[in-house]
């Protein structure tokens, strides 16, 4: 049984990967989890500098869900990489960095310092609905995607993997861009924005009034969004959004995802990563697939 | 080295102690070996629709019996749900989490403020040294009888049907006491009239923070708070309230 996957040149032992933000650097998880045991690990997005993020309420639940709001706080590529990159070597596992920048020069900066770094990917988000420069700014906008993609691809070293926003009209727009540009893969999505009202204190719950969305709720879009997209572009996708366990990731990947991140189910079960590696073994038992790519896009027209 | 465990644990008993709180003990394998005054366990719902854990401070730690006491409100679904909960019924729990209170030679105010309250009980058993117990209620007093057994207690009711009228800090001048150490939980307003206090008379002070979090281990950076100095592992000046705190020397926080 092969659960390996390629992802642009890139080797990974199974297709489950962290989602950026949800999960560190690693360290703290691995208390929990083996990380030797996951296909990459997916940083929090890092910048050029330190960035303090938002006042807090940073979180809120929601039914199904939750909402937040951290504003990319990150310690800046400079401690990034003296502390968390060589944290990360230590394991068996891909190193994949989510960069963020107010501008395509910090984008780059970033980019440029990661060159050198023994990191397998690199994931640029252009979809945060938390910061008020850059993130989604570059994201809802076609020819800005493309812009970006191709500046970024540039410098990289790396093979570059653009995350893409679902708040946009037409997300298959947005990732023709991406390929467009040169970007390697997608990864899809990043949160959907939303609002919790608190009914008792008449205020908004989170001190940035609004912040992004995730969890099972929003499963379904990331599902379509995923399988729209998979027909649109050639380049491989990484499939996000709501997955709870390996029923979900299995879903995604079936949709058209070559691999998989996990991210608000760390929060409800920090062991989740490792237990959807051994359900999705488990289920290609099952039904006696001999390699994961059988799946990818299995279900089409 | 591991020092967080996730553990199916089963609930011992469960009463309710006064409006809208409730007190739980659970049978943990790690855990209450593990635990000490001022740390907290993230309590996992059983009904998928919510995702996050509830963070509840430890109010007691019975270590031969591998079992914690919890003391917590119904704040909203997740507590309702836990307060329904009978004997033998199993929780997911993760913990213990946070650093808890330092323990000082000195004479000690312990201060809590209502769901502040219970997490000082246990402080109050491991701290050995002169000790003085202030808590402040709304109006319903619970677990005052815990803490006489462990020392001198002064009340503070802001109803004023028990102790002294008005809140702790009113109880302290009101009672003419004083210490040379602080430890407090409880409400953001109680917790900066404490931090002044002990500014204004140069007492060390040790306080519990709160706010929403997520993951509870320091992963998701959700309940920071502002510090005064660069946090060495944010790089800029926020700490994690679950990770670096909850207990913060009160001069450094600014909240």
């Amino acid at each position: 049984m092969n659960m390996s996957v390629d992802l642009c040149g890139v080797t990974l032992k199974n297709p489950v990967m962290t989602a950026s933000g949800t999960f560190g650097a690693g360290e703290e998880y691995s208390e929990f989890v083996d990380l030797n045991k996951l296909g990459a690990v997916v940083t929090k997005g890092v910048a050029n500098v330190p960035w303090e993020g938002n006042p807090t309420p940073r979180v809120a639940e929601v039914y199904g869900g939750m909402l937040n709001a951290i504003g990319l706080q990150n310690p800046g590529i400079d401690l990034f990489i003296e502390r968390d990159i060589p944290f990360l070597k230590q394991y068996d596992t891909k190193i994949i960095v989510n960069v963020c920048g107010h501008t395509t020069e910090e984008y780059v900066e970033v980019v440029k310092r990661l060159a050198e770094q023994p990191v397998d990917m690199l994931e640029i988000n252009i979809s945060c609905p938390n910061v008020k420069e850059g993130g989604i700014a570059f994201g809802q906008n076609p020819k800005m995607v493309e812009t970006i993609t191709r500046e970024i691809k540039k410098y990289a070293a790396q093979p570059v993997i653009m995350k893409l926003s679902p708040n946009v009209t037409d997300i298959t727009e947005m990732a023709k861009a991406a390929e467009a540009g040169g970007a390697d893969a997608l990864s899809m999505i990043n949160t959907l924005t939303g609002m919790k009202i608190d009914i008792h204190r008449r205020n908004f719950v989170l001190a940035n009034k609004t912040g992004g969305m995730s969890g099972p709720a929003v499963h379904p879009v990331a599902v379509r969004m995923v399988y729209q997209t998979a027909q649109a572009v050639q380049i491989p996708i990484i499939g996000m959004g709501g997955i709870m366990n390996a029923e979900d990731a299995i879903e995604m990947i079936l949709a058209g995802a070559t691999a998989i991140s996990v991210g608000t189910a760390n929060f409800t079960n920090p062991k989740v990563t490792e237990e959807i590696v051994d359900g999705i073994a488990a289920y290609m038992e099952r039904y006696q697939v001999k390699d994961i790519k059988e799946l990818v896009g299995a279900v089409h027209d | 080295m591991h020092t967080k465990f996730e553990e199916m644990v089963s609930i011992i008993s469960q009463e309710k102690i006064a409006e809208g709180i409730y007190s739980m003990w659970l049978c943990t394998k790690e855990i209450a070996a593990h635990a000490k005054a001022g740390q907290f366990v993230s309590v996992y719902s059983n009904d998928g629709s919510r995702l996050l854990p509830r963070p509840i401070s430890i109010c007691e730690i019975e270590k031969e019996k591998n079992a914690i006491r919890l003391v917590y409100r119904i704040a909203g679904k997740g507590t309702a749900e836990f307060s329904a909960m009978c004997d033998g019924m199993q929780l997911k729990v993760v913990g213990p989490l946070g650093n808890g209170f330092p323990k000082k030679e000195k004479k000690a105010f312990l201060i809590g403020g209502g769901i502040g309250i219970p997490p000082m009980l246990q402080l109050a058993k491991e701290l050995d040294c002169e000790k003085q117990m202030v808590l402040g209620f709304r109006d319903e007093l619970f677990l005052v009888d815990e803490f006489e057994k462990l020392g001198k207690v002064y009340i503070a009711t802001e109803d004023g049907s028990a102790g002294t009228k008005g809140n702790v800090l009113d109880a302290i001048r009101e009672n003419g006491i004083t210490a040379d150490v602080i430890y407090a939980c409880g409400p953001t307003p109680m917790l900066r009239a404490l931090k002044n206090y002990a500014a204004e008379n140069q007492i060390e002070c040790w306080i519990s923070m709160e706010e929403r979090m997520a993951c509870g281990i320091g992963a998701c950076l959700a309940c920071v708070c502002k510090s005064k100095e660069k946090d060495v592992h944010s790089n800029v000046k926020n700490k994690r309230i679950c990770k670096e705190g909850p207990v913060f020397l009160a001069e450094e926080v600014d909240f």
